[in-house]
Order: structure tokens, then C-alpha cells, then sequence
């Protein structure tokens, strides 16, 4: 082609001292100019800057937006309550593309580019495992809402933490018992085919085995997948329960052609909530769903014994009592996970205001602080539950809740205790050097 | 599950797949037989008319039949006015010449994906089937809807076909295709064909969509995959042939269907991979294509 216009023609862009010093003197004005000095002169007025990790695109889309509602109504409430150590809190979001090489990236422009005191907020378990190691590196604190093993198995790095949202781990622990009693022995696993399924593919077997239950079969499916009727013919015909967690924007379909496939002669089914969060459970095509059980870290809707803390959470976020966002009834929330940003931003306050934090040089500081918390008790900073929490692995532990489809809506049946899902640490965070 | 079952439902799902690519991937190949360019934002026209699909049946109340059918008839119109304004704007700027085509294309690509991002959100909608039959079979259920997908497509498919071979605009369609110079000289007005061609092939792929999106449903990123797929289906039917487009959206949905089922779906993309690096290699014009004159 040719360049008519001279674009890579070398001799005709080489700098004129006239651009060089119009340059040089716009860079000065921006230097000078009034917002850039404001908070070096008054560093314990400023804002509290927490860079948010969101999955605006990519597969995780959906968690991301609501993951941003919920985090902005916590950070309007801290505001409104006064801020953290009298400062206000201001949320810097940047998308992640739910890609790990890309979260990466966030975390360092995170850390070197907005300078935020910490980075916040991420879901996907792939993406949390690809950025851990930036936040390592520019020394950042890393307050994921993920849900997977990772940050407790302790084989990411110090300045990751865990404290809004149960690990899988202890999700699934907790909860074998009431499978095992009430669903049925021999269980078929569905999961995603990436770190977060391999949680689910690790520690529900020997969880089961410990009730006197089986893993018959186990059906791994990549996250990108659309179309799911070809995997159903792996599921052994002795099966007694499908024990599904599927991810990503086909759960819809996953559940559909499941229902297809079996009609109403189908086994139990367990199911995470993760296969329909943000999903309207009335859809068409999911009524084989009725009498079938999931996981819901929060309920999705409104149950008869809500605390005044959770009707207050709800009324915050903008969620109806069928866990839809207030005026649009088929704008599905992802209640189950999304308290966890909540919750999280309240552990940022109070580790904050317990290590006197002050601005990035505190950031090992706010590490010890936040590795010295022992429990959270249930109320308007934790709706979901009581919690406590292990400063040696980083994460916390709390209730689950087990809700039946009845009616077209979800009931919780059971609730799980915290001492269910302990397990032994299998590391200690804190005797890595900060 | 027996092997019988097993097999007889593996063709099933290979059918559905075989079907909707067959459609999507002859838009690409109809607009590279014709206009010379490789059209990659084609993925985004199918996407683009999955997602008017869902505007269109929800705005539209009453029985679900109603509104997929009005779906089926205004998504693709759209998604064709979308595609001959693309064309207008900026392929017909750039001359149609190959190497900038592909590069604008990609722009569309992103440009189109992020308006759906912006406008429709990241969240997959469900469309309501027109209907909704379960065929019992002794073994397994399965939707007969899909069924239907695959008969709407033969259909088409012929349609299609009869367009090209039996009418005027179909002769005026390979005539351009032939050689587009003496189509020229014989007062065919090439620019008017191309700008045609661009809007059809981007509505065979929105009606792909229209009938796939009741089974997966509309999201901002469903276009990668058949992007993808058309190309390995036109590379191993050869370009610009419909006869090789269909056989080889047939054998790969079909291989996709069986291997998936019977190994594992990675398997299956590694074949049809493999395939489409051993026909460049041994047959670059593809297995009905015409060598370059």
C-alpha cells in the first residue's frame, strides 16, 4: 500500500523544537496544576483509594457488574457512616477481562500507575491465581471475594487474602454430611474444567468417602462450552445424585438440556449455585428444577427469618425479595457471592483502623492487622453470617446454607455450622517475610 | 448407556451443530466468493442477530411462537441493513482491497461486540422456543426443537441454493464471482452486488443464530466460536463453494458431535484442526474448490 499521507515516513516526524517545548510546557502545567499536589500536601485527608478488580467483559461479566453494585453500596455506606479512620473510601475500577494475563496487568497498574492503597475484589479463581503473584511482587495488599481454595491452601503469597467469602474447601466439608444423608450415595460431579471445578474435584470425593458416599463418576467441562447434551451420556445410569457447579454464560443452557435429557425421571440433584446465579430460576425450560437442592452462600430470596442486618444488606444493594435488582424483576442478582464484597470492604475498615493505616508506606502494617483478626460477628458489616477467621491461611470460615426449589422460588432448608468447615491449615502465610 | 443410544444421540447433537454452521459458514464463503474478502467480523453478525432475537421476542408479548417468528423475520433484516451500512462505510472505502478489509473487519469485530457489551450488558438471555416438545426416546429425552433446527436449515440451505443457481440475481451473483471486470463490462453494477453479498451473507449468519439462540442463549461473546468453526468449515470446503461449504459443515459438525461424545470435545477441535492444516497442505483450494485462474 502506499503511504500517501508520509505516516511512516521517518524524515517527516522527527520532533521540531517547537513540539518539543509545547511538550515540555504542557507536562509542567499538569504538574502544576492544582488537582496533582492536592494529597501529597494532605495525606491524612485524602481519600482512600482501593483499586477494584472487575470482571466488567469476558465470561465472568455477569458476576462483575453486580459484584460493582454491591461494592458501591458498601463504600457509600462506610462513606456515609463516616469513612475509614475519618477518611472517605473511593473505588478505582478497572476491567480484568476475567483473564488472568490481563488481571495481571490490573494489579501492577493498580500498584504503579493509580498507586491505590490496595487492590480488591476479584472472582474467577484462574484470574485471582494469575494476578497473586503481582500483588506479591508490588508488595499490594490482594482482598480477593473468589470462593476458591487457592488463597487457603496457602501456595500464593502473603499479601493475599480471603476474608468476605468461604473457600470451596469448606463449603463442600460442611456440606457432605446432608448429601450423603439426604440426596443419596453414589454421586456423578459436572464441573468447570479450570481451577476453581479442580477445587470440586479434589475435596468432594474424600469429603463423601468420610460420610460413606461415592463419586461414581466425574465430568470435567470447559468453561467456554455452549452446548452440554454431548457430556450427558458420561453420567452412569446407577447414579443416585448429580452434583453440578457449572460457570460462565451457558449455566442456563447447561440446566436446560440437562432437564431435556432426563425429563422428570431424573437422579437427585445438587447443584451450586454458581450454575444459575444472575439466572431467573422461573426461566423457560427449568422447571424440572422443583424439588432439586443447591448451595446459596446468601439466600437469593428473602427468607421468612432474615435478619434485620441481611433486610438492611438487601435494602442497600438494591435487591427485591426474589434477589432481583429493585424495579427490573429479571435483572438477577448473584446473591450468593456477592455479600462477599460487603463483607470484605468492612475486614478493609477494620484492619485499616486497627493498624492505623495512613497511606501505601503502611501496607505490611495493614498485613499484620488483618492476620491478627480472629472473627466477625454476624450483623450490619457481615449480614451473611458469623464468621471467624485463620490469619495464618487468610481466609475465613462460615455458615453455608442449603435451600430447596419449592414454588419457584428457593426455600433454605439447612444451615450449616462454622465448626462444619474447618479443616487443618495446610500452611502458615504469616512466616513469609512481608 | 449402550453404544446404539449413545451413537444415534452423538448424530443428533452432530445434526444441530452440522446445521446452524452450515448456514453461518455459507455466509462466509458466499462473501468470499464473490467480494475476495475475508470477513471476520462475520462471528459478530451471527451474535448481532441472536441478540436483536432477544429484543425482539421480549418485546413482543403473548404465545413465544409469535415473537421467534417475528424474530426470525426483523433480526436478520436488521443485521443485513447493519452489514450493507458496514459496507457502504468502509469496506467500499478501502477499494475491497484484501489486506485492508481484514484489518477493518477486525475493527468492526470489537466495535460491534462492545456496542452489544454497552447496550444489551454481559448477561446470556434466554429466548422462549416456539415450542417446547420433548421427543421421548427409550433412553434419553431430547428437544424437539432442535430437530426443527436442523429441517429450518435444510430448508434455507436450499433456498440458498435455488437463489444462486435458478435466478437472475443469482447469475449476476456467480458472474461477479466469475470475473469481476467483464462483469463490469457487461453493465453489471458490481458495487450494488457487493453491498448485497455483504448484507446476505451477515443475514444467513443472523438466522443461524435466530434458530440456535432458543437452545444457547444470546451473549455479547457467542460469536467466537462460529467465527471460528466457518473458517475451518470454508477452508476444508473450499472458498466461494456452496456444494463444499454444506459437506464440510456437515463432517464437522457430525466428527465435532461423535468425537466429543465418545472421547473428549478438545479431541474433536484437534482433529478439525488437523484437517484443516492437511487440506492447505494437500489441497489448498479445498476439497471443492476451483484452483485460482
Amino acid at each position: 500500500m502506499a503511504d500517501k499521507n508520509g505516516f511512516f515516513d521517518l524524515s517527516k516526524t522527527t520532533l521540531s523544537r517547537r513540539t518539543a517545548l509545547k511538550g515540555i510546557a504542557a507536562g509542567a502545567g499538569l504538574a502544576l496544576a492544582p488537582g496533582f499536589v492536592r494529597y501529597s500536601q494532605a495525606q491524612s485527608s485524602a481519600p482512600i483509594r482501593i483499586g477494584f478488580q472487575s470482571h466488567r467483559t469476558g465470561i465472568g461479566a455477569a458476576y462483575g457488574r453486580w459484584y460493582e453494585k454491591t461494592s458501591a453500596a458498601a463504600v457509600k455506606a462506610i462513606n456515609d457512616a463516616g469513612g475509614i479512620s475519618g477518611r472517605k473510601v473511593e473505588l478505582v475500577i478497572e476491567d480484568d477481562g476475567t483473564d488472568p494475563a490481563r488481571g495481571a496487568e490490573v494489579v501492577n497498574k493498580f500498584a504503579k500507575q493509580h498507586k491505590t492503597d490496595i487492590v480488591f475484589g476479584t472472582l474467577f479463581s484462574h484470574v485471582v491465581i494469575g494476578s497473586a503473584p503481582a500483588a506479591g511482587e508490588n508488595k499490594i495488599p490482594y482482598f480477593v471475594v473468589s470462593e476458591g481454595h487457592h488463597v487457603a491452601s496457602t501456595k500464593l503469597n502473603r499479601y493475599v487474602f480471603q476474608p468476605g467469602i468461604t473457600d470451596v474447601k469448606s463449603q463442600i466439608q460442611s456440606m457432605a454430611p446432608w448429601i450423603a444423608a439426604n440426596a443419596g450415595k453414589k454421586v456423578t460431579q459436572i464441573f468447570p474444567d479450570f481451577a476453581f471445578g479442580y477445587d470440586h474435584r479434589d475435596y468432594l470425593p474424600p469429603a463423601l468417602k468420610a460420610q460413606g458416599a461415592d463419586v461414581i463418576a466425574q465430568i470435567a467441562i470447559p468453561p467456554t462450552e455452549s452446548s452440554f447434551t454431548k457430556y450427558f451420556p458420561q453420567i452412569p445410569a446407577e447414579t443416585e445424585v448429580i452434583y453440578h457447579v457449572m460457570v460462565g454464560p451457558a449455566v442456563l443452557t447447561f440446566v436446560k438440556e440437562l432437564g431435556e435429557f432426563y425429563g422428570s425421571q431424573r437422579p437427585q440433584l445438587f447443584g451450586f449455585m454458581d450454575s444459575l446465579e444472575a439466572v431467573d430460576i422461573n426461566s423457560p425450560g427449568l422447571e424440572f428444577l422443583d424439588g432439586s437442592h443447591f448451595w446459596e452462600g446468601s439466600p437469593r430470596y428473602a427468607q421468612p427469618d432474615d435478619s434485620a442486618a441481611q433486610k438492611a444488606y438487601r435494602a442497600a444493594v438494591g435487591i427485591d425479595d426474589n434477589g432481583a435488582a429493585v424495579g427490573d424483576p429479571k435483572d438477577i442478582s448473584t446473591a450468593s457471592h456477592m455479600f462477599g464484597c460487603w463483607e470484605t470492604l468492612y475486614v478493609v475498615k477494620k484492619a485499616m483502623e486497627d493498624a492505623g493505616y495512613k497511606g501505601p508506606e503502611d501496607r505490611a502494617k495493614l498485613v499484620e492487622a488483618t492476620e491478627a483478626l480472629k472473627e466477625f460477628a454476624e450483623g450490619p458489616e457481615h449480614p451473611q453470617g458469623p464468621k471467624t477467621f485463620n490469619g495464618k491461611i487468610h481466609q475465613c470460615f462460615g455458615i453455608q446454607n442449603i435451600s430447596k426449589v419449592e414454588g419457584g422460588k428457593l426455600k433454605v432448608v439447612h444451615k450449616t455450622k462454622i465448626e462444619d468447615g474447618l479443616y487443618e491449615p495446610e500452611g502458615d502465610y504469616t512466616t513469609q517475610a512481608l | 448407556m449402550h453404544f446404539g443410544p449413545h451413537l444415534l444421540l452423538a448424530v443428533l447433537e452432530g445434526l444441530v451443530t452440522s446445521a446452524v454452521l452450515a448456514l453461518t459458514a455459507l455466509g462466509l464463503s458466499l462473501v468470499f466468493g464473490v467480494m475476495r474478502i475475508v470477513n471476520v467480523a462475520h462471528g459478530e453478525f451471527f451474535m448481532l442477530g441472536a441478540v436483536l432475537a432477544w429484543a425482539i421476542s421480549t418485546a413482543i408479548s403473548g404465545h413465544p411462537a409469535i415473537g421467534f417468528v417475528a424474530a426470525l423475520v426483523i433480526a436478520p433484516l436488521l443485521v443485513g441493513l447493519v452489514a450493507f451500512l458496514a459496507e457502504w462505510l468502509v469496506l467500499r472505502r478501502l477499494n475491497y482491497n484484501p489486506e485492508s478489509t481484514i484489518v477493518a473487519t477486525i475493527g468492526m469485530l470489537y466495535i460491534i461486540q462492545q456496542l452489544a457489551l454497552t447496550f444489551y450488558g454481559p448477561e446470556a438471555r434466554p429466548v422462549e422456543p416456539p415450542f417446547s416438545y420433548r421427543i421421548l426416546l427409550p433412553w434419553f429425552g431430547y428437544s424437539g426443537y432442535k430437530l426443527s433446527v436442523v429441517a429450518a436449515s435444510t430448508v434455507l440451505l436450499v433456498i440458498t441454493w435455488l437463489v444462486l443457481t435458478r435466478t437472475k440475481i443469482g447469475l449476476i451473483m456467480r458472474a461477479t464471482q466469475y470475473d469481476r471486470e467483464t462483469a463490469q463490462a457487461f453493465g453489471i453494477p458490481v458495487e450494488r452486488v457487493y453491498a448485497g453479498v455483504f448484507a446476505i451473507g451477515a443475514m444467513l449468519a443472523a438466522i443461524a443464530a435466530v434458530l440456535i439462540v432458543p437452545i444457547s442463549q444470546a451473549h455479547y461473546l457467542m460469536g467466537q466460536d462460529p467465527l471460528l468453526l466457518s473458517f475451518i468449515v470454508v477452508i476444508i470446503g473450499g472458498l466461494g463453494s456452496l456444494r463444499g461449504t454444506v459437506v464440510a459443515a456437515v463432517l464437522i459438525g457430525l466428527s465435532d458431535g461423535i468425537i466429543s461424545m465418545f472421547f473428549s470435545p478438545t479431541l474433536a477441535k484437534i482433529i478439525a484442526t488437523l484437517v484443516v492444516a492437511m487440506v492447505l497442505v494437500f489441497r489448498p483450494q479445498g476439497l471443492f474448490g476451483t484452483a485460482p485462474r
